[in-house]
């Protein structure tokens, strides 16, 4: 790397001499580490998705879970270091309880999406502190405002998506998300593309265990950010199952 | 003996200097004209009187649940002055909360078990404040006020099922707190208790008798408390979940007050 043994990167504070801020980036190759993390959003609510590697198999299943509860209704899903990103989920929400007890009605995701990527930014602007190591999705979906997803970056950007993927397959996950026709599909329909897609950008090689994580905040969930249901995850799952199975049954056959 | 002086009120040592550990105070200065040997005394208002009041919370328990009753009326002293303050609420799926007295300490405290219940649901395991649980805390919420003299003037009623069992208890203004199958706070508890515990004493109540004995209550009271109205909510809980029902008009005839003539 272009960046080691040349001092600007070892401080968040300084630039480089072409313009960079490398502990940026470096908090951003943390993410890419992850397990890869997709959002979705349809016409009628967002489907968060998250391929939650597990490292030991000593870990109780469902530990360490990267899907969070921000409000009512709002969800998050995270990617990147799990302890920054239970940092941030806690600023979230206690912004969002703030918002609350001040005006009395649910925070607009548009200006909690705001509150916490400046929270963010300000990470990427001393020498003292470094840059949070995660990125985060945030959902929501209100009769007035439709559904609303953003995608926050340790840098402290942030944009609203239609589809966004974030971790290790991210370029594969986005791939097969472009392929959607997000704008005509319900949760129902995106939790299964969800499931499928989380399991074929999964690499079995590299990482052997995982765990699906699937949440929604919809029309039909009345606005609430909520874990998937049993049956509905567990019949996406079995679908994600089949369709990895089918293309490597395809695969078999060319050879 | 009288050189000595009186021994028993010796005359102080020394006159206008400072107080030990105290800087001298220069006589005719502002600070100086308190009455000596005063502490300064930090006269904070408290919450002395409630302000927009609300009156009888009615509780009651059957067999299988229980059931509140609250009209809407917020009072300004005797003025009627705001005819739709809601005061049941609904807790959780488990718990439904009534609440009597000053109307903005109800407000107050029931944002707080809002944003509570909603962190609640964030940590996501699944579980919820159990009635009981409610109830303690909100003795030791209400016994804290109390004894920082700036009490929140309410009386709480919570109602709930738990494990299986009906829960009905009551918490005042000062902390003090109990359980029983019937509950009527402010005039309620002179006007309503006996009437309520007449008809639970004869044995278990089911879901509607239960609901037509506290609608009966709510029409006693229109007819004696000055402060109550005819339009009331009821909410009942059961383990199949809370209804807080919309407000409803009760039917009164003041033709039974054949003594009172209007003029």
């Amino acid at each position: 790397m272009s960046s080691i043994g040349t001092g600007y990167d070892l401080s968040a504070s300084q630039f480089s001499p072409d313009g960079r801020v490398f502990q940026v980036e470096y908090a951003a190759k943390a993410v890419e580490n992850s397990g890869t993390v997709i959002g979705l959003r349809g016409k009628d609510g967002v489907v968060f998705a998250v391929e939650k590697l597990v490292t030991s198999k000593l870990y109780e299943p469902g530990a360490n879970k990267r899907i969070f509860h921000v409000d009512e209704h709002i969800g998050m899903a995270v990617a990147g270091l799990i302890s920054d990103a239970r940092q941030i989920v806690e600023t979230a929400r206690s912004e969002a309880s703030n918002y609350r007890s001040q005006y009395g009605i649910p925070a607009p995701l548009k200006y909690l999406n705001e509150r916490v990527s400046m929270y963010m930014h300000a990470y990427t602007l001393y020498s003292a502190v470094r840059p949070y190591g995660c990125s985060v999705i945030m959902g929501t979906w209100s009769e007035h405002d439709g559904p609303q997803m953003y995608m926050l970056e340790p840098s402290g950007v942030s944009f609203s998506y239609f589809g966004c993927a974030v971790g290790k397959a991210k370029q594969a996950a986005k791939t097969e998300i472009e392929k959607l026709k997000l704008a005509d599909m319900t949760v129902k329909q995106l939790v299964k593309e969800a499931a499928r897609i989380i399991y074929i950008v999964h690499d079995e090689l590299k990482d052997k265990q995982f765990e699906l994580e699937l949440s929604w905040v919809s029309k039909d969930t009345k606005g609430r950010h909520q874990v998937v249901p049993r049956e509905v995850a567990a019949e996406a799952e079995n679908l994600a199952k089949q369709a990895l199975a089918d293309i490597e049954d395809s695969d078999d056959g060319e050879m | 003996m009288s050189f000595m002086g009186d021994l028993m009120n010796p005359a102080p040592l020394w006159h206008n200097g400072p107080s030990p550990g105290a800087f001298y105070s220069f006589p005719g200065n502002a600070t100086s004209l308190r009455p000596t040997g005063h502490t300064v005394q930090d006269f904070r208002a408290h919450s002395a009187t409630p302000i927009t009041t609300t009156t009888t919370v009615i509780g009651l328990r059957f067999d299988k649940g229980c059931v509140l009753a609250a009209d809407t009326l917020g009072s300004y002293g005797s003025l009627a002055r705001f005819r739709d303050c809601n005061r049941l609420q609904k807790v959780n799926d488990l718990t439904l909360l009534g609440a009597g007295g000053d109307y903005a300490d109800y407000q107050y405290l029931r944002d707080i078990i809002e944003q509570k219940i909603i962190d609640e649901q964030c940590i996501g395991d699944g579980l919820q404040l159990k009635p009981k649980s409610l109830h303690c805390w909100l003795t030791r919420v209400l016994y804290n006020k109390r004894s920082k003299m700036d009490p929140l003037w309410n009386n709480y009623v919570v109602a709930g099922v738990q494990d299986g069992e009906p829960f009905l208890g009551s918490v005042d203004k000062l902390g003090t707190a109990y359980e029983d199958a019937t509950i009527a706070t402010g005039l309620g508890a002179y006007m309503a208790t006996p009437l309520l515990r007449d008809a639970t004493e004869k044995g278990p109540l089911d879901e509607e008798s239960a609901k037509a004995l506290v609608r009966k209550c709510m029409e006693v009271l229109f007819y004696r408390d000055a402060r109550s109205f005819p339009r009331y909510q009821l909410g009942v809980v059961t383990s199949a979940g809370v209804t807080v029902e919309e407000p409803v008009e009760l039917k009164h005839d003041w033709s039974l007050a054949h003594m009172i003539h209007m003029k």
